[in-house]
């Protein structure tokens, strides 16, 4: 085996074409990447001029959304705060059909509840209990993480205890069920404790021109109304978190106290950052997609081009069990792929990160391991794809109509799915079930369920889960070369 | 490894043709054997399942006592040429035996050396896609002897080669036997073979014909005939076919005359003062035994035309 492959090898690098084929897969994947980049420009005006503010960042390093109306006090060490919601209503502007009027109601992710807050500062840790309005009561901290309570629960309660936070509920306000204990790591021992309201923006989605979909996001405001607080005899302190003057009133929080019983107003969320919100670390490697079509050209005619010139022959005859043959190419296909994918990748994205953000775009911040996933399943999503095209190489035998084959699908699916052409849920079907659900690998920003997201490909959501995705590929390309070796075999060469 | 090739009862069926019916030979060491018949004959079908690239219907055939798809290395074993256009164009001839080499563990040494050998020379780092067809036979033949195999099956050497080229082929498969290999030369051309083979396997309709060595073969074809010069044909023709024998005009002054033996055609003639200058025992060329063992399956198969 270990001559064979020297020999496949040898075979790929003394073909001047397919070395330079590979070469050029690094350079359209660079240049598309400094292209698109470039042309990305993000400007805002603020009090800070034309320089966009810098987005949050939570305690997990994601960049995060720490908008919400909070009436707090200090709480020093351990403690504990209770609190019923009495009541949870709002405001939704130009909701549909028509977009004209401002009706009351209240958004199924509307907050309002009770948090521990490490700090007012954006980002800060937090660990949270809250009736939302359509689902139920939630314990969520830092962002990112929501467990899911009852649906008649009133009354909430959070317990400090160290840096464990325990959230419990209520019906009655005596019967009390534990809805999950977190702990918020390194949290300091002066903290914040106190009410919130939170009301994210109302998301339509229209259908669009070309077969597409388009979200739109609209304000809302909640207003909610807390009484049986804990804390009632304690002075409080008011802020509007991350609002800003000149935003709509509406926007606008409010508190107010009157015997006991608190109303309190809020719009916005705090929770994790979707990718609209800012320039996401795949996009620095859209080049990869033309890169894509270079390789698939290559890794077609590394097979092919033996079959136009009968050179197969000599190949069986220099490694008559021929089904190690295939596995040989694969492999020699496979690994110069990812280390061409690899290279263009580790090349494109600090390059084009640093050009979008020299075009005050906002890169929306990733952990690193998320990242490593992003460039190294990028370079294994070529090389697969490569064994795949040369796969279908091996079955089809003729350059052009392979080519044109493996082109369809790969590529086509990912270009149909995310340029906005196709409904919604045949785009989501298509990357379930067709090769190119392996560009969810790229996926840097998950989809979160407690947050109400436009969800569909052309935003860079994928149905599948990153390695699930691959996983489609993988297959693929597996029955595709299992397919090859019982032909290879069977056939009179 | 024993160096032979053993083939017993081939049959291969390709939709209504059955391409090879019976193919039964053995190819022994020291000597070059000729593999020749019509074009179609099953030559190179026999050769393609000698080698593992298509699979007999029936029967078998060994390598040294081993299917072919079973050789560990099997360049070293045996040598092949089949199709010396089988190059990739833009891969330089050197590159080709150099994929070729890595596939067998061997060395790009070696590759030099059969470079050296085939007399291809600098023309071995251009790209293959420039070469002469004399060139590419070089080449193949290269191939053929990089893994130095005790056995070679060469599959129509001659074609394309310039007479130089055939002289030197000729002399070069000669020697490649005298150093003890087993050596297949396929031609359809029988005249390729005239001082190369020392044994031949006569094919037709995807059989064998005959299987024998030259001389025996020169031998069984010249039968009894006897070759007159004369400037009086028409009456040589009579006197000789009044006396009960076969005469044929080979051209203006020359017959073939079969079944009287020499003396006697001298007796007639001079008995009826036809002259006569020159009277000789007939030797068939190889060409000529060929012709006749093949002239059943080229007639068999221009029926099947019709």
């Amino acid at each position: 085996m270990t001559g064979l492959l020297r020999g496949e090898w040898t075979k790929f690098r003394t073909v001047r074409g397919w070395v330079l084929g590979m070469a050029l897969a690094v350079l359209i994947t660079v240049l598309l990447g400094v292209f698109t980049a470039s042309g990305s420009h993000s400007s805002c005006s603020g009090p800070e001029g034309d320089v966009c503010p810098a987005l949050p960042v939570g305690p997990e390093g994601l960049a995060v959304n720490d908008r919400f109306s909070f009436a707090h006090q200090p709480l020093a060490g351990d403690g504990s705060v209770t609190a019923r919601v009495a009541s949870l209503t709002g405001i939704i502007t130009y909701p549909p059909p028509d977009h004209d009027k401002i009706v009351p109601g209240v958004v199924p992710w509307a907050k309002a509840g009770i948090m521990i807050k490490e700090s007012v500062r954006p980002g800060s840790a937090y660990a949270a209990m809250m009736l939302t309005g359509g689902h139920g009561a939630r314990m969520q901290h830092n962002y990112e993480h929501d467990v899911a309570g009852s649906r008649e629960a009133r009354w909430l309660r959070l317990t400090r205890s160290g840096d464990t936070i325990t959230g419990a509920e209520s019906a009655d306000g005596t019967h009390w069920t534990t809805v999950s204990t977190v702990r918020l790591t390194g949290l300091q021992k002066n903290a914040l404790m106190g009410l919130f309201v939170a009301s994210p923006c109302d998301l339509t989605v229209t259908q669009g021109d070309l077969g597409g979909t388009i979200g739109k996001c609209r304000l809302t405001q909640a207003t909610a109304v807390f009484d049986h607080v804990s804390l009632a005899g304690n002075p409080w302190t008011y802020d509007d978190l991350g609002g800003h003057t000149g935003a709509p009133a509406l926007s606008q929080g409010t508190f107010r106290e009157s015997g006991g019983t608190f109303t309190m107003s809020g719009s916005g969320d705090v929770g994790p950052y979707g990718i609209e919100g800012g320039q996401i670390v795949e996009r620095t490697l859209s080049g990869a997609y033309t890169g894509l079509i270079v390789v698939i050209v290559v890794a077609v005619m590394f097979i092919t081009a033996e079959y136009r010139r009968g050179l197969i022959r000599t190949t069986l005859l220099a490694s008559p069990r021929r089904g190690r043959v295939l596995v040989a190419k694969s492999l020699v296909i496979g690994v110069v792929t990812f280390v061409v994918g690899l290279i263009a990748a580790v090349i494109a994205v600090p390059l084009c990160s640093r050009i979008l953000r020299a075009n005050g775009n906002q890169l929306l911040p990733v952990s690193t391991s998320t990242e490593l996933r992003v460039v190294a399943g990028t370079a294994a999503l070529l090389a697969v794809a490569a064994v795949l095209a040369l796969a279908i190489g091996a079955l089809i035998r003729r350059s052009a109509v392979a080519v044109i084959t493996a082109i369809a699908v790969i590529v086509v699916p990912h270009v149909l799915t995310t340029a906005s052409v196709l409904p919604a849920e045949l785009s989501q079907w298509l990357l379930r079930v067709t090769p190119a659900a392996a560009f969810a690998i790229q996926q840097s920003i998950p989809e979160y369920s407690q947050v109400e997201g436009h969800y569909v490909p052309q935003m860079g959501y994928y149905p599948l889960a990153p390695w699930a995705g691959f996983a489609v590929l993988c297959a693929y390309a597996l029955l595709a070369l299992g397919l090859a070796v019982l032909l290879l075999r069977r056939r009179d060469a | 490894m024993e160096a032979n090739i053993e083939v017993s009862g081939l049959r291969k069926r390709f939709g209504p043709v059955l391409a090879l019916d019976g193919m039964t030979f053995t190819v022994t060491p020291g000597h070059v054997t000729g593999f020749v018949g019509p074009n179609g004959a099953g030559k190179s079908t026999t050769m393609r399942v000698i080698l593992g690239l298509d699979a007999a219907d029936e029967g078998r055939a060994l390598i040294g006592g081993q299917p072919y798809r079973t050789l560990r290395r099997p360049l070293s074993q045996v040598g092949t040429l089949l199709d010396a256009a089988a190059l990739q164009p833009s891969r330089t001839g050197r590159n080709h035996l150099l994929w070729l080499a890595h596939s067998q563990g061997l060395t790009a040494g070696r590759v030099d050396a059969v470079v050296e050998l085939v007399g291809l020379g600098s023309a071995a780092r251009r790209k293959a896609g420039g070469y002469s067809l004399g060139m590419r036979q070089r080449l193949g033949v290269a191939a053929a002897l990089l893994g130095d195999p005790p056995v070679l099956m060469l599959d129509e050497p001659f074609n394309g080669l310039d007479p130089e080229g055939i002289v030197w082929m000729r002399g070069f498969l000669r020697s490649l036997a005298a150093e003890g290999r087993a050596v297949l030369v396929s031609s359809h051309l029988m005249s390729e073979l005239q001082d190369t083979a020392g044994h031949v396997v006569v094919v037709g309709r995807g059989r064998v014909v005959a299987d024998a060595s030259v001389a025996e073969l020169i031998a069984a074809a010249s039968g009894d005939r006897v070759r007159l010069r004369t400037t009086a044909r028409p009456e040589a023709m009579t006197v000789l076919a009044d006396a009960g024998a076969t005469v044929a005009v080979t051209d203006r002054d020359t017959l073939t005359v079969a079944g009287l033996a020499a003396e006697r055609v001298v007796a007639l003639l001079t008995t009826h003062g036809v002259p006569f200058s020159e009277v000789a025992g007939h030797r068939a060329t190889l060409e000529e035994a060929y012709m006749e063992l093949t002239r059943d399956a080229v007639e068999f198969r221009a029926d099947g035309a019709r």
